[in-house]
Order: structure tokens, then sequence, then C-alpha cells
């Protein structure tokens, strides 16, 4: 283009035209930058018009002042409003070229997992400390007056038998791999003041062979309350409590007749739910009773003014009827499968 | 215990159509819990066929067998098969006659099995059916030759139902009896249980055999037990009967061999079957001896040292001296309770029997079947009690069988050893019973629930004076009399009444910051396991032993697998095993952890304690001490194992290996957890490698490591070459870090952040250096944290260069680039003296 030597109306107006077309032309911000500096840079047709007036009459000043100002200013307007459109265009397509498919992002974290039969037994746990009881621990290898004689299991009677006990080297010294948990029912009573309302979780140990039904080493969990006037009827109404919070308000318990040397009465705790796989029935889950007044006398508490009960079930059993948990050795064996079912809740 | 129903029949009213699940039910309630239901597994037609001819056919397999027709219903009648009156049916056997009368087992009958009989072509001729053997109907073992009903001393016409004949339609219930109900290992006993269950009348066979008259001359007996166990004579009564000219080749009648079948008892012969039998009727144990081998008269006594018995199972045994003998004048004839002895044992030419029922001390008893691995149907019953007031009914039941089955004569009765103390009445004061049990009950159903059982119940001061029937040695004291009115009134009428305990204070510090170690290592990517706590010796002296100095374990003296009589030391082998377990099903990527007691006896000291106090009563302070100290040490353990990736590669993301980092990463996850300060410095551990191992202190003390497994002991174990673990004691870890945190004011005002560049030999720890600096900088440093280690050119041989990043606060100013400086450069001063650290420009 020409460089103009006056200020004229078709000359405002071509430079008008011209910046307005380019600046339509412009796609992107960097040729919208070229476009300004032509348009509106000093070498530019408007920027020499406007050097001019100061060469123009001054009568005229005011008019073309007014013409070539008008001008700058529709063009100035021009830009900005390209510019906005440009900037607005180019942030979206950015965001577009940004997009991922969320599905195809890589997992930095591994999910892991809580085994569920400690699960389930921080579960028991809660409920329990829930109502104000405590809990309870004691060693795995114990003393065999704590796990047998002082829960009035004769050194001599078949009761003893029952319990297919793992025996330490020397046997003469009298150490065993606790059966059950009931050892810490003695511990309990001798290290704590009456009232007691415990609970004890654990892992306990039997000569089993290791199969779909039968663990050598398993987790009980054990109850123990003893209070002044403590009634069979307060066993059931824990335990019915209980099976309540693990298995759902339909869960209900009955006891049934039984034998353990450390309870009298003695009972067997089934309970009964609509939804057990194989329909709605009872099943076997633990033993329980009054706590026998030799028990308590071994612990130093007077039966005549003390009574308490006691319970036991086995988590395992418990898992297997709630999770529909069909081999016990998946319990055992660690394959990372079984746990990753559960996560972090069971 | 096996109950066959036509039996228990005979002593409690069981209403017609009573089903063996019926009888479970009613049982169950009252406290024997049921098992199975057996049978005979068969079904009909089984009938009685007459044998009236055959013909021997020998075949070409060296066999012979015979081609008979038998009949199988009267002449002119149909058979119970629809077929005609005589069937033809090829036999095996050879045992039988034309004329005997058989078992005909027709088409479309079953035998156990199930063995389903149809008319099928065999050598050359259809058999229209089969003559059964007693193996095949499920009597016995006699698979000698087909059953010849004249053998049994039994006849009935052709045709008729031989499954009835046989007693094979019984069914028997099994039950579950408690250690302490050692009467219902009875007919007796259980009959008078399901009496209490149900209502139904019962009937004691005891009653019937009870002698009018027990004034006859006695066989000579002596009781003369020197050395009692436990202060308790080995027998306080004793019985005999004798039994004259007795045809021991008797047949042992079908219903007795069937009800001892069902019991789960063997038939032998027919004087061994009648002592079996009335053993399992009234639950006394019952021994015959041939009368005529015996040496002069009985003493019973306890084993000399060095005596030896021959048993009825053929074995010759050596005798302990606490074992209880029956001994006539030539020596031992039975193991008291357990087992009767060879030379004197009732046989196929005896001819007088007699007769010993007696009572023995169960703990005698126990102590002998369990010494000399012989637990029998005797020895079970007498060491959970025997009645001791049925011996002589029992003995007059076996002579009144013997008389009637096999054909002698009872000498009178007489000579009964009774030394059984009177029992003592139990005082059950008023309100003790519904007290608790916590229901009110009236005072006539207190008397009748215990009048029921057979107490003497009589009025005391302030309550009852209940004496328990004689077959209950159970029920000493009123604890066990309240659970008999609750049994028998229904544990159903217990109402449920939730107690309130105290208020509690949740769990113990340490159990909540267990929980939260094992869930923060979970949510970190662990997955928890609970391997068994049995190792090998290698384990424990491996990864139990930090520098290979040896150790003392825990061994179980019988454990089920004796290649791991150990209880760990270490939670890392049950680790390893699980990991090789995961990896063998494909698993390769692993971080397990473990929370788990191990078991750190000291060298060189005894645990546990030889002698163990008094039950019932409250040891002694010291006792107790006793016992406590005599525990081996059982500290609680967390450890981690990671193995594989820790990161899978993906679209955009490379592979991350496991390796120490991430072990250390769960270590600083297990101090986050506890709000412990795990300090990691440089270590060494025996079974890791030996550059890639940290030890973990707490508190300045060790409490553990972490490491890559060495690789010669991975690779041993088939792991992948890199296996990062680590194992810390959780207990300790929580001891130290029990404090509580004082939170320091936030300052904010602007920080100022700059670099530090050290250089350093290459073995000086980082952290030292860091700690240094730190120090060295004082109260303005507010952060450090390495951002490089730079080995390499322009950096010296055998140095690098550490690179920090500092970031600078003051809390009541905005510092200046000088001040920080001024900061920074104290800090490396102090690392220049430590460590000869230089700044790197």
């Amino acid at each position: 283009m020409p460089e103009p030597t006056e200020i004229t109306e078709p000359a405002v107006a071509a430079a008008v035209d011209a910046a307005l077309a380019a600046i339509a032309a412009a796609v992107d911000s960097a040729a919208l930058k070229q476009v300004r500096a032509e348009h509106t840079g000093e070498k530019s047709p408007l920027a020499q018009l406007n050097a001019l007036l100061r060469s123009v009459p001054n009568e005229q000043k005011a008019a073309l002042g007014k013409l070539v100002g008008g001008a700058r200013g529709r063009v100035n307007q021009a830009f900005a409003a390209r510019e906005a459109e440009i900037t607005a265009a180019e942030a979206e397509a950015r965001l577009a070229a940004e997009a991922v498919d969320v599905t195809a992002l890589p997992a930095r974290y591994t999910a892991g997992a809580r085994h569920p039969l400690t699960l389930l037994q921080d579960r028991v746990t809660e409920i329990f400390t829930g109502m104000g009881w405590e809990i309870a621990e004691g060693p795995e290898v114990e003393s065999e007056w704590f796990n047998f004689d002082a829960l009035n299991f004769d050194p001599d009677h078949p009761a003893r038998a029952m319990q297919d006990t793992f025996f330490i080297d020397p046997p003469e010294q009298h150490l065993v791999l606790r059966t059950h948990t009931s050892p810490v029912q003695v511990r309990s009573m001798l290290e704590r003041e009456v009232p007691i309302y415990v609970l004890a979780p654990g892992r306990v140990y039997r000569t089993d062979e290791f199969d779909a039904t039968h663990l050598p080493v398993f987790m009980q969990f054990e109850g123990l309350a003893v209070d002044r006037g403590l009634t069979m009827a307060h066993l059931k109404g824990t335990l019915d409590h209980f099976v309540k919070a693990v298995f759902g308000e339909e869960a209900k318990i009955r006891l049934r007749p039984s034998y353990f040397p450390f309870t009298e009465p003695s009972a067997e705790l089934d309970f009964w739910h609509p939804t057990f796989k194989g329909g709605a029935r009872w099943i076997e889950w633990g033993g329980c009773g009054m706590i026998h007044p030799n028990v308590l006398r071994s612990a130093g508490i007077d039966p005549e003014v003390y009574s308490g009960f006691a319970f036991g079930m086995g988590v395992e059993r418990g898992l297997m009827l709630r999770n529909d948990v069909s081999d016990m050795r998946d319990m055992a064996e660690g394959d990372i499968r079984f746990s990753q079912q559960f996560g972090m809740v069971v | 215990m096996r109950v066959p129903l036509s039996w228990l029949a005979e002593y409690v009213e069981l209403v017609p159509g009573t089903t063996p699940e019926d009888v479970h039910a009613a049982l169950v309630k009252v406290g024997l819990e049921e098992e199975e239901v057996h049978g005979f597994e068969l079904q009909g037609p089984i009938v009685v066929g007459e044998v009236l001819e055959f013909v021997e056919e020998p075949q070409s397999n060296g066999k012979t067998i015979r081609w008979c027709q038998v009949r199988v219903a009267p002449e002119g009648e149909t058979a119970a098969d629809g077929g005609d009156a005589v069937h033809g049916i090829v036999c095996g056997a050879r045992n039988f006659f034309p004329g005997d009368k058989v078992v005909v087992t027709l088409p479309g009958s079953v035998l156990p099995g199930p063995f389903p009989i149809a008319a099928r072509k065999t050598y050359g001729h259809v058999s229209d059916g089969m003559i059964a053997s007693a193996r095949e109907l499920g009597l016995g073992e006699d698979h000698d030759g087909i059953l010849r009903l004249a053998e049994l001393g039994i006849d009935a016409p052709v045709g008729s139902d031989a499954i009835e004949l046989l007693g094979l339609n019984d069914a028997a219930v099994e039950i579950n009896v408690t250690p302490d109900r050692g009467y219902a290992f009875s007919i007796r006993g259980v009959a008078r249980e399901y009496a209490h269950a149900t209502g139904a009348a019962f009937r004691d066979p005891v009653a019937r055999s009870v002698p009018a008259d027990a004034s006859g001359e006695a066989f000579p007996v002596v009781i003369a037990d020197d050395a009692p166990i436990r202060g308790r004579v080995g027998s306080s009564v004793f019985a005999t009967r004798i039994v004259r000219g007795v045809d021991p080749a008797r047949p042992t009648p079908p219903w007795m061999v069937a009800r001892l079948k069902l019991a789960g008892i063997r038939s032998l012969s027919l004087l061994i079957d009648i002592t079996n039998y009335v053993m399992l009727e009234l639950g006394q144990p019952m021994h015959g001896y041939d009368l005529d081998t015996l040496v002069g008269g009985i003493t019973v006594r306890r084993a000399r040292d060095g005596e030896t018995i021959e048993t009825l199972d053929g074995k010759q045994r050596t005798l302990h001296a606490e074992d209880l003998l029956i001994t006539d004048e030539a020596g031992p004839i039975g193991i008291a309770g357990v087992m009767g002895g060879a030379r004197t044992e009732m046989s196929d030419t005896t001819r007088n029997v007699l007769i010993e029922a007696a009572n023995f001390d169960p703990v005698s008893i126990a102590r002998a079947a369990r010494r000399h691995k012989l637990p029998s149907e005797a020895s079970r019953r007498f060491e959970r009690g025997v009645d001791p007031q049925i011996a002589t009914a029992a003995a007059s039941r076996v002579a009144q069988l013997m008389v009637d089955l096999a054909g002698g004569t009872a000498d009178a009765v007489g000579g009964l050893i009774d030394e059984t103390p009177a029992r003592e009445p139990i005082a059950l004061p008023d309100g003790y019973v519904s007290g608790l049990i916590g229901v009110e009950y009236t005072e006539a159903e207190i008397r009748g629930a215990l009048a029921e059982i057979g107490a003497d119940v009589e009025e005391g001061e302030g309550g009852l004076a209940v004496t328990p029937p004689s077959w209950r040695p159970d029920l000493t004291g009123k604890a066990e009399l309240a659970e008999e009115v609750a049994r028998l009134v229904g544990y159903h009428r217990i109402p449920s009444v939730l107690p309130v305990a105290p208020p509690g204070r949740g769990l113990t510090r340490a159990q909540r910051l267990r929980k939260r170690t094992a869930d923060v290592l979970a949510a970190g990517g662990g997955t928890e396991v609970l391997a068994f706590p049995f190792v090998a010796e290698r384990d424990n002296a491996l990864f139990g032993s930090v520098d290979g100095e040896p150790v003392a374990s825990v061994r179980v003296a019988n454990a089920l697998d004796a290649s791991r009589p150990l209880l760990r030391r270490s939670l890392i082998p049950g680790l390893i095993e699980i990991a090789r377990r995961n990896l063998s099903r494909g698993l390769v990527d692993l971080e397990l952890f473990e929370l788990g007691l191990v078991f750190l006896p000291e060298p060189g000291r005894e645990y546990g304690t030889a002698v163990l106090p008094a039950a019932a009563a409250r040891p002694s302070d010291a006792e107790l001490a006793a016992l406590v100290e005599g525990i081996p040490p059982q500290p609680r353990h967390v450890a981690v194992l990671l193995t594989g990736d820790v990161v899978e590669k993906q679209p955009g993301q490379p592979a991350v290996p496991a390796g120490l980092a991430d072990a250390l990463d769960a270590v600083r996850r297990i101090a986050l957890a506890t709000g412990g300060e795990i300090e990691i410095v440089q270590g060494r551990h025996q079974a890791m490698h030996p550059g890639r191992t940290a030890e973990l202190r707490a508190g300045g003390v060790r409490i553990g490591f972490a490491g890559e497994l060495h690789p010669a002991i991975a690779e041993e174990a088939d792991l992948p070459r890199v296996v990062a673990v680590a194992e810390l004691d959780l207990d300790a870890l929580i001891a130290a870090a029990d404090r509580t945190v004082e939170a320091s004011p936030l300052g904010t005002h602007p920080a100022a952040t700059q670099d530090l560049s050290l250089v350093v030999p290459v073995e000086t720890p980082a952290a030292e250096v860091g700690a240094a600096v730190r120090e060295g900088a004082g109260e303005l440093l507010e952060a450090l944290h390495l951002v490089d280690d730079y080995r390499g050119p322009g950096v010296a041989e055998g140095a690098k260069s550490l690179t920090f990043a500092l970031r600078f606060r003051a809390a009541d100013r905005t510092l200046t680039a000088a001040e920080a400086s001024e900061a920074k450069l104290a800090g490396a001063r102090l690392a220049a003296e430590r460590f000869g650290a230089a700044i790197r420009d």
C-alpha cells in the first residue's frame, strides 16, 4: 500500500477496510498479532494518517482528527472483539486436546485388603465396646493351669481329652498352645475388679488336621461377665443383642442344654437367620453358660456373692455363615484373592 | 451312642410312627445332640425261601455254581415280586442243602451298597433273584456262605418277610453324649432322657432284673488296692454270677445281631454278644470268664512292676504299677475296666461262665486306657461313671439271657461287694435356681424336675436337701441341680434380658493403634494374611537370629507336621510361604502383611512350671507369679513382604518394581499409624542383602529390620530375585511412641527457599548429613528435603554431591535473603565439621 500523503476520507476508509478485512481473516492469536502490527503499528496506514494530523491546518484539525480517531477506534474495537473470540476458541481447543479416556488412566495405587477374619473380629469388638465392655487379651502359649485346671477341667476327666491339645515340649512343664480363649476369663477375673464385662478375641489351637472344615489354628472370641445377680437370662439377652447386631434384626438365638466343665448350666448357642444359604434354619455357633462356681473360686471370687456368664464363638464359623465361605482353607492359605473380595469391609 | 429305636421302645413309650428324626429332635432338647441316623439301607421284597433242589455245574473259570430251584411263596400263590412261587436262582455258595430255609432277595429289592437286584443272565441261566449271605444283608462280616435260617435257630413260613424276621427294619439314632453324662451311654439312660423330653412313660430295665433273693454262695473275690490313685480305691463294687452248662456254639438270635450291629458292635459269638448287649442296655460294662480256666478266687489289685498280660486282642502288654488288675491265683486275668485277658476268655469250648459286673474308679480306668492306648467301650463308660447300684441286676440279666439263649443254668445270686459311700444330700437354698437362671420357677416345678431325674428331694434348712440318683455322679453341687431344673422345664422358658455394663473406656491405646496399623497398611496397598505360626528349625535359625548366633525356640511336643515343630520367632517365614503359594497361582505382584505373635524364649531358660496349683481356689500370689513368669515372651510383631511390581505397566505408565523403598514406605506408614518415630539406619541381617538392609529403631533401641531378602535365600526359596521385607516389634514401637503432641504455632511470614549442595564421601549416610545441616541452621530452618544424590563428572571419585532443598521462615518477621543464606551456611559448616562436607557451587 502506498504511503498516504494527505488525509482524505477515501484514504481513511481504505485503511479501515483493509484493517477490518485483515482482522476478520486472522485465524489465531499469532496471525492477529501480525495483523495488529501491520494495521495499527507505527508503519501502518492509520498511524501514518494520524501522524499527518500534525501538519494539517488548524481549521481542519477538528474534523480530520475526528475522522482519523473514529477510524482508529473502530479498528481497535474490532481487534478486541476478534482477540476475545480467538482466545476463547483457543482455550476451548486446548481443553479439547487435553481430554483423556478416564477409563484408561494408569492406576498408581494398588488396592490392599484386611483379612476378613480380623475385620469380623474388629466388628464384634466394636459391638461389645459399644455396650461398655472392655477387650482383654492373653498369651497363646499358656499354662495348663489357666487353660484347664482353673476352668474346672480335672486332669483325669475325659473333658480334658475333648480338647485335642498341642503341648509344649517338655510336657512336664505344663505349657500348651491355648485350646480356647477361655484362659483369658481366668486372667481377667484375677486382674480386674468386679463388676467385669470383657470380651477376649484371639487365636486358639487344636490338633485338627487342616482340611475344608477344620483348622489347627483358628480364632475365637470369648465373652465374660461377672457381677451381682447375673442370670442366664442376661446371657441370653447379651447373645440376642449380639447376633442381631452382626446378622441383622431378623436373626434370633436358641440355647440348648450342653456340657462344658467351666460353665453350669451350660448351653450350645444356635442361631437362626432367614437368608442362610440352603434356607432359614438353626445353626450351631458356640457354647455358653453360667460360670461354674469352681472357676470363680479359682479366681478368688466368692460364688455365693457373685455370678457370671461366659460364651465363646468361632470367628471362622461366623464368617462362613455370614459371607458364604464354604472352604476353611481359603481363610488360612493367604491367597490374596480371598481377602481382596472383602477389601476393608466385611 | 447309637440307639436302635425298637430297643428304646422297650423302655419308653414311643408313639407309633415316631421317626428317627422325631427322636433326635426330642433328645436335643434335653442336651443329647443329634449326630446321624443308621439303618440297614435295604428294600424288599426280601423273603424266606426254601431250597427245593439244585444242580452243581462246573464252570470254565474253575468255579462250580449251583443252579437252584427255590420256593419263595406257598404253592399256588404268587411270589412277592409278582413272579412264580418257585424261582430259578444261580448261587456260588455251597454251604446249604435241599430243604434249607434261606433269605431270598427277589428282583426289585435293593441291598446295602446300594446294590439293586434284578433277574439277570449268568452262567447260562436267568437267575431270578439272589440267595443272600449275612454280609450282603448288612448283618455282619460273615461271607463264608449264604445265611441258613436253621443256623440262627429260627424258622418261618416260606414267603414271609425276611426284613422283619431279621430285625432289618429297625433304625438307630446316633447322639453325641457329653462327658458328664456317662449314664446316657445306655439304652436305659437314653430312654430316661427321652421320657424327660417328651413326658412319655419310662420303664427302668434294671427293675426287671433285681433278684428277689441274694443270699446265695459267693464266688471268692477280694479287693486289695494298696495304692489308691488320688485317694480313691480302684474298685468299690464287685458282683459275680455263675452260669453252668452253656452251649457256646448256639447262634445269636437275629434280633440281637441286628441291634448290636445298629449300635455299632459286631456280633462275635453268643456268649460275648450277650455281655455286650447288656452293657449297651444298662450301661454296665460286663465281663465273662471261662470258669474252668480260672485258678482259685479273684483278687482286684494294682499291678506289680514288670508284670505282663496277654489281652483279648492277642497283644502282650507290660503293666504299670498304677494299673488296676483283676487276677486269679495264676496271675492277671484282665486290666480292670479296660480289657480282659486271653487266658480266661470265653471261647467256643466254654461250658461254665463266671460273669463279672464291677464298678471301677473313673480316674484309674482313664489313666490305664490312655497308658495302654486302649479306649474300649468299657473304659469309655467307666471314665464317665457307671451306676454303682446296678451290678447285681446286670449280672442277673446276663445270666438270664445265657440261660434263655445258651441253655445253661444259673447259680444262686450272692456275694455282692459294695463299698460305695452313701451320697450326701446337696443343699439347694430357696430362690437359688430362679436367681441363677432368671426364671421364676415354682417350687412344684423345681421338686418335679429333680424327682423326675431320679433325685431324692427332702425339706432342708432354708431350702431343699437333694440326693442325686446313683447314676448321676456329675451332680455335685447346686449349680448342677439348677441346670437339671432349667433343662427339664426347658431352656425356652429363659427370657432375654440385656445386662447393663458399667461405662467402659473403649479399646486400650495399644488395641486401637494395632487396629489402625492394620488399616493403614491395607489402605497403603497391603493385603493382610494370617500364617500358621509353625515353622522349621531352619526358619528360626535364619530369620529369628540377626547374625547366626544360635537362638532358643518354643517347641511343640506333638506337632502335626514333624518338619515344623517350632513356634515362629519371626513373621517372615510365614509371609514367604504365603508369597510362594500366591506365586504358584500366578499372582506375582504381592504386598503382604501380617500382625501376629512371635515366640521369643531366652536361651537356657526353662519355661512353665513342674507343678500346677490346685483348682477351685485362688492360688497364692507366689504361685500365680510363678505361672505368669513361666510363660515365654510373646510380643506382637508386624511384617510386610513385597515382590513383583508396586505399580503395574499401564498406558503411559511404566511398571514400578517393588523394592526396599516400598518396604520402608510401609515402615513409615506403621510409624504414622502408631504415632511413633522410627529411625532408619544402615543395618545388617544374615537373611538380607548385605547392602540393602535397614535397621529400624525406636527411642534409640532396635525394634526390627527392613531389607531385600538375600538373593541366595530368595533363589533357594524359588522366589523372584527382589523380595523386600520389613518386620518390627509392634508392642515395642507402641510403648516407645507413648507421647502427646505439643502443637507448634504456624508462622505466616513469607518463606525463603534455597538449595544447598554438599560434597561428602559416598559412604556418608545422607540422613546424617541432613541432620547436621538441620542442627547447624537452627530454628529458622523450617524444612529440609534431599532432592539429589549426584556422582560423576565434576565430583571427585569416591565422593557424592547431596542437594538439599531448604525452606526458612522466621516466626516474627520477613526473612531477608542474607539471613537465610547465613543460616544455610551455618548448616553447611556443621556438616563440614562432622563429615568434611564441602559446598559445591
